[in-house]
């Protein structure tokens, strides 16, 4: 019974919030809405049973993503009045397509019967009686070893590619030149020139 | 009344739908644009962890974290992507972006 409750509180939030992504005048209001969306999916996680998915959902979405989408709603001085002049136009199209795609979603989800039968074939036996975090290490270290480093080379070349996307050569920085300051010599910048007393020196 | 696998591809796909109606009706913002793209790889990773769990069978939920990884990714390269078309240009309208006549 607690478990309905909490199932039902967690998707209302959920789509109430990702509604309010979508429609929310001010942007940071919408990135804002999206960490909420996040918290309540790894909420719904949580309840199904995948500890693990929950908290890595937290860290790297909340953590990283929506973090680096609010830097960039904030740094980028954009005015998003102008960008919401095409909403009114486009909702009706919008709303009608939507509607007919969540209603077939919907139906084809809710009419269709899992198979008790294909469960027992699927299951992978010797992870299933411990615990989340450890079977999924004890899988991913084996059997997924090279999907799990492809991964990680995935976000290496997104690292890589982003820093070269935004780094910029900027022509006007002073820079320290190593060989530049190595090739001086003492003859081209000082000078000994003779003094005479009472008199004073030209330059 | 229990919780079954159902009620959770409902959700999902409703939540994948919110994202579709999203690049529908936000067509000029492509932050929101991103940000409708993300919701869409939540609700896919809701299905692939729901039927990971009802099924017994890890491997969803490594999909699940894969699809995660390449949605950081995507995230990273996109925001990069719009940093430097405003250096470039000054704004971020959608229908200004057709310098490559594609």
């Amino acid at each position: 019974m607690l478990q309905t409750i909490v199932f039902y509180l967690f998707s209302a939030v959920l789509l109430t919030s990702a509604v309010m992504v979508v429609a929310a005048r001010n942007p940071v209001h919408a990135v804002l809405f999206l960490i909420l969306c996040f918290f309540n999916a790894a909420g719904l996680f949580v309840l199904l049973g995948a500890e693990f998915i929950a908290f890595i959902l937290v860290i790297v979405y909340v953590g990283a993503v929506a973090v680096l989408f609010l830097f960039v709603v904030i740094m980028l001085d954009i005015n998003f009045r102008e960008m919401r002049q095409g909403f009114r136009r486009y909702l009706p199209i919008g709303a009608t397509v939507g509607l007919i795609l969540a209603a077939q979603l919907v139906l084809v989800t809710s009419a269709w019967v899992f198979d008790p039968a294909g469960l027992i074939n699927n299951s992978t036996t010797d992870v299933a009686n411990v615990e989340n975090t450890r079977a999924i290490g004890r899988l991913l270290y084996t059997d997924y070893f090279f999907p799990f480093q492809v991964s990680g080379l995935i976000l290496l070349v997104a690292m890589i590619g982003a820093i070269v996307l935004t780094l910029r050569d900027r022509k006007d920085a002073r820079r320290q030149r190593v060989s530049h300051q190595m090739d001086r010599k003492i003859g081209d910048v000082i000078e000994v020139k003779k003094v005479q007393s009472n008199q004073g020196v030209e330059i | 009344m229990t919780i079954g696998l159902n009620h959770y591809l409902v959700v999902a796909a409703i939540l994948f739908t919110v994202g579709v109606l999203g690049i529908f009706i936000n067509r000029k913002n492509v932050i929101v644009i991103l940000m409708s793209i993300e919701l869409m790889l939540l609700a896919v990773n809701i299905n692939f962890v729901a039927f990971s769990v009802f099924q017994h069978n890890f491997v969803g939920q490594i999909f699940a974290m894969i699809v995660l990884t390449v949605a950081a990714a995507e995230a990273a390269i996109g925001l990069a992507i719009l940093v430097v078309y405003f250096r470039n240009r000054g704004n971020i309208a959608v229908e200004d972006i057709n310098m490559m006549k594609g």
